[in-house]
């Protein structure tokens, strides 16, 4: 724990590289842990076709969930939404490269849970997270 | 007296565990959940291997013994909160289940719409939800005894409130983020001077400091067993006698009734009129053996020594660089002391000194109401219990500066 913390998840909740906002931009979301009150929005910028050209975050959370949130946005710049879409806790947890116990796990997921229920529109929220 | 803390530690097996190899656990989260000495976890071994059985009914051995040991945890707790008789004591989950079942007992029957129920800002969730949900259904008035700066209730601001006639008032006997002990005996006469009843959420103190519930003259009573060296899955209602006979039962089933026919039933006498089916039997007699343990120590030498652990904590940590404690000034407080550290999330203190073997607790604690109006949407707790010991306060302190270093 102690190294991951101090190197990566520390590095990116301090300096990160993808924290703000977009304005104007093709979509935004936001959302918060009620665990904690750690709250997180998403602002995205896609070209013609459906591809992520820039991606950032912002809010307030706990080193874990602002990391996660940071190597996140890294890691959908370049990608179609689509593919965005089929993203899964496993993509987070491999990007942390660290394991969570079931309550930190939902820090880590936060902004993967804003990105894909903004994505997916809120009808069809519910469904789809029960598989993050 | 001083209590013998290396001699308490080692009847709690799980004190002698290391969390990881070579860092013994410091749990500093016993407001959360109390660890359990040994005699409570034999208790039960015991119980299940040899007086297991259903109890009330069997005319056998087993039933006898499993039915004396039920029976006898229930003397132990009327007499242990100074109950006047064993049919004050009911038998519940936990002291959430116990509030519900006030609310959806005695509220459902005695309340109507427009009746004030007089809660305050400091409130468990546990004493907020049921209420809610009774409101809801019943179309009554929820108001709230406000929490002044220095984290205790505004006594002018609860007189004025009295005013409005309230039926119910239901508070806590200790904050479980502040620490702060209320003044329930003054605040029960006023209740009931002003034509109220009174429910007090016990939770915290009942493990914590000797508790009169005939003395406070409170005529509901709520705690958990998990929190008093007991196990989890046991809780208490404490009841006026006349009160609880004047109330429907709860849930129904076995055990609840007299007679049952195909439409309609005769409900059971008290205390068993609320406790349908087969209860946490092996969970009552542990939480006997509980306050057995508790007893044979001392309520008294147990609030001393928290209070003094809870002094030296205090004191301690204005060591600590960046951190806050939530309402430092509390007047009468428990061994809880609640805290923020400058921008480094609570969720992140909790996990570097879980790294040292320190467990705290981040969050809002089940009070979300209290911290949204302190404008904190959490914060790190540690609470003390009579294992805990001057070592533990040391190893806590050096654990935060850990984490300024780590975040600095």
């Amino acid at each position: 724990m102690d190294d991951f913390y101090r190197e990566l998840i520390v590095e990116h909740y301090k300096n990160p590289t993808y924290k703000g906002t977009l304005d104007p931009n093709d979509f935004t979301y936001e959302d918060e842990n009620p665990l904690c009150g750690d709250h997180i929005r998403v602002d995205l910028r896609v070209d013609e076709n459906q591809v992520i050209t820039e991606a950032v975050f912002s809010g307030h959370g706990c080193a874990i969930s602002q990391a996660s949130a940071d190597l996140l946005m890294e890691s959908i710049i370049g990608k179609p939404l689509d593919e965005v879409k089929k993203m899964t806790k496993e993509t987070v947890l491999e990007l942390l490269g660290i394991e969570l116990g079931p309550v930190r796990l939902k820090c880590a997921l936060l902004s993967l849970k804003v990105l894909k229920a903004g994505l997916y529109g809120i009808g069809n929220i519910e469904e789809e997270l029960s598989e993050i | 007296m001083n209590l013998d803390i290396n001699k308490i530690k080692t009847d709690f097996p799980i004190l002698n565990r290391e969390v990881r190899p070579g860092t013994r656990l410091v749990y500093l989260d016993s407001t959360a959940t109390a660890q359990k000495p040994s005699v409570v976890i034999d208790s039960m071994k015991q119980y299940y291997e040899m007086s297991n059985a259903n109890i009330h009914r069997g005319i056998h051995q087993l039933a006898e013994e499993a039915t004396s040991m039920y029976e006898s945890a229930r003397q132990k707790i009327a007499r242990f909160i100074h109950a006047r008789s064993t049919k004050e004591i009911i038998f519940t989950r936990n002291a959430t289940e116990s509030i519900n079942l006030v609310a959806q007992t005695w509220g459902r029957k005695f309340l109507n719409a427009g009746d004030l129920i007089i809660l305050t800002e400091m409130e468990h969730h546990s004493n907020l939800v049921p209420w809610q949900m009774l409101a809801e259904e019943k179309n009554l008035e929820l108001d709230f005894i406000p929490v002044t700066e220095i984290g205790e209730l505004d006594s002018t601001a609860y007189d004025r409130l009295l005013e409005k006639n309230p039926k119910l008032v239901a508070f806590t006997h200790m904050s479980n983020v502040l620490g702060t002990i209320n003044p329930a005996k003054e605040m029960v006469q006023k209740a009931h001077d002003a034509g109220a009843l009174v429910l007090i959420d016990g939770a915290q103190s009942v493990p914590h400091f000797s508790v009169d519930v005939n003395d406070l003259d409170a005529d509901f009573y709520v705690f958990s067993a998990h929190k008093m060296v007991g196990p989890t899955g046991i809780g208490v209602l404490y009841g006026k006698e006349k009160l609880l006979a004047e109330m429907p039962p709860f849930l129904g089933g076995g055990d609840m009734i007299k007679k049952v026919h195909l439409r309609s039933f005769k409900a059971n006498d008290l205390p068993h009129k609320f406790e349908a089916g087969t209860p946490a039997i092996a969970e009552a007699i542990g939480f006997g053996k509980a306050i057995d343990y508790l007893s044979a120590i001392g309520m008294e030498n147990i609030a001393d020594h928290e209070k003094k652990i809870t002094q030296y904590a205090l004191q301690k940590l204005q060591v600590v660089e960046n951190l806050k404690v939530f309402c430092p000034n509390v007047t009468e407080r428990g061994g809880v002391i609640s805290f923020e550290m400058g921008f480094v999330h609570p969720h992140d203190v909790a996990q570097v000194l879980d790294h040292y073997g320190i467990a705290v607790r981040a969050g809002h604690h089940c009070a979300m109401p209290l911290h949204e109006k302190f404008g904190l949407p959490a914060t790190s707790r540690a609470s003390f219990y009579l294992y805990n010991d001057y070592e533990d306060v040391d190893l806590l302190v050096i654990g935060l500066q850990h984490v300024n270093e780590m975040f600095a």
